[in-house]
């Protein structure tokens, strides 16, 4: 439990860091749903960093995949309808609300945005009546 | 060139933190969330730590006038709270609570060659292209 806990805090803190870092150089925001969708933008000399970022999620996860296994693909859903109807909502979800977990719950929260605020909010009391209510019907 | 490579490590550092915390593992996430039953407040910390850096490196980064490797900032500065902002953030708050991932563990999680991920990863562009095309008829931003 405690040992969760500090990995948690590490984890966290390079989560910030890596926020920080690409606000002290490219000036930006690190939100996710954003880099992903305005690469379909297809904006001249708005790309190549786009998809770089995705390149670095990526080669993360391998270098996880060799360091840390576990932390990789152990416990998603196996259900094929379940895969699709949540990937729907978040990839519709997160661009109608301008972020996700990163965007608004890291950087906009970071920055004291009302914005950010009143989206954190909202997803994760989403989130939480979801997981209530799936759990009662048997789908968690 | 130089905000592309940037961009990388960012991705790259991101994506080890992601994995550390515990935000891969789409389980500990629906756990997380779930705060009626039995409720693993763990991934808490990830928000304490990611929260707690950056809200002083924010304030001490925009003390400079530009960014080191871009002229511009491009920080969002809309105020407004929109019902799209809203029912945006609670779609996706329902998607997320289903599977336990959101989009960077998504991304991230591909680098495991499993097909759930991928399955995944691949709605979730199919429901951001909806949203776009919606988006061009009703525009909800404007």
């Amino acid at each position: 439990m405690q040992q969760e806990w500090i990995n948690a805090l590490i984890g966290g803190s390079l989560i910030g860091i890596s926020v920080s870092l690409m606000l002290l150089w490219n000036g930006r925001v690190t939100g996710i749903s954003g880099i992903i969708n305005g690469l379909f933008s297809m904006k001249k000399g708005d790309t190549s960093w786009r998809t770089l970022f995705v390149v670095g999620l990526f080669s993360g996860g391998l270098a996880l995949k060799f360091i840390k296994p576990e932390t990789l693909a152990g416990s998603w859903a196996t259900e094929m309808k379940t895969l699709i109807i949540a990937g729907l909502l978040v990839g519709f979800g997160t661009v109608m609300g301008s972020g996700c977990t990163s965007g608004h719950g890291v950087c906009g929260i970071s920055r004291l945005s009302p914005r950010s605020l009143t989206a954190t909010v909202a997803f994760m009391a989403a989130g939480i009546v979801a997981v209530f209510v799936f759990k009662k019907l048997g789908v968690l | 060139m130089k905000n592309s490579i940037a961009a990388l490590v960012v991705g790259f550092i991101f994506a080890l933190g992601l994995g550390l915390s515990g935000m891969t593992q789409p389980q500990k996430v629906i756990g997380f969330l779930d705060l009626f039953g039995s409720w693993d407040p763990s991934l808490m910390f990830v928000m304490i730590g990611s929260i707690g850096v950056h809200f002083f490196t924010y304030k001490l980064i925009r003390r400079r006038k530009t960014p080191l490797l871009s002229m511009d900032w491009h920080v969002p500065t809309k105020k407004e709270v929109t019902p799209a902002l809203v029912f945006g953030s609670l779609i996706f708050g329902i998607g997320w609570g289903l599977a336990g991932v959101c989009p960077g563990p998504a991304i991230t999680s591909l680098a495991s060659f499993e097909s759930a991920p991928l399955i995944f990863v691949a709605s979730m562009l199919v429901g951001m292209f909806i949203f776009r095309q919606l988006d061009k008829i009703v525009k909800f931003n404007k």
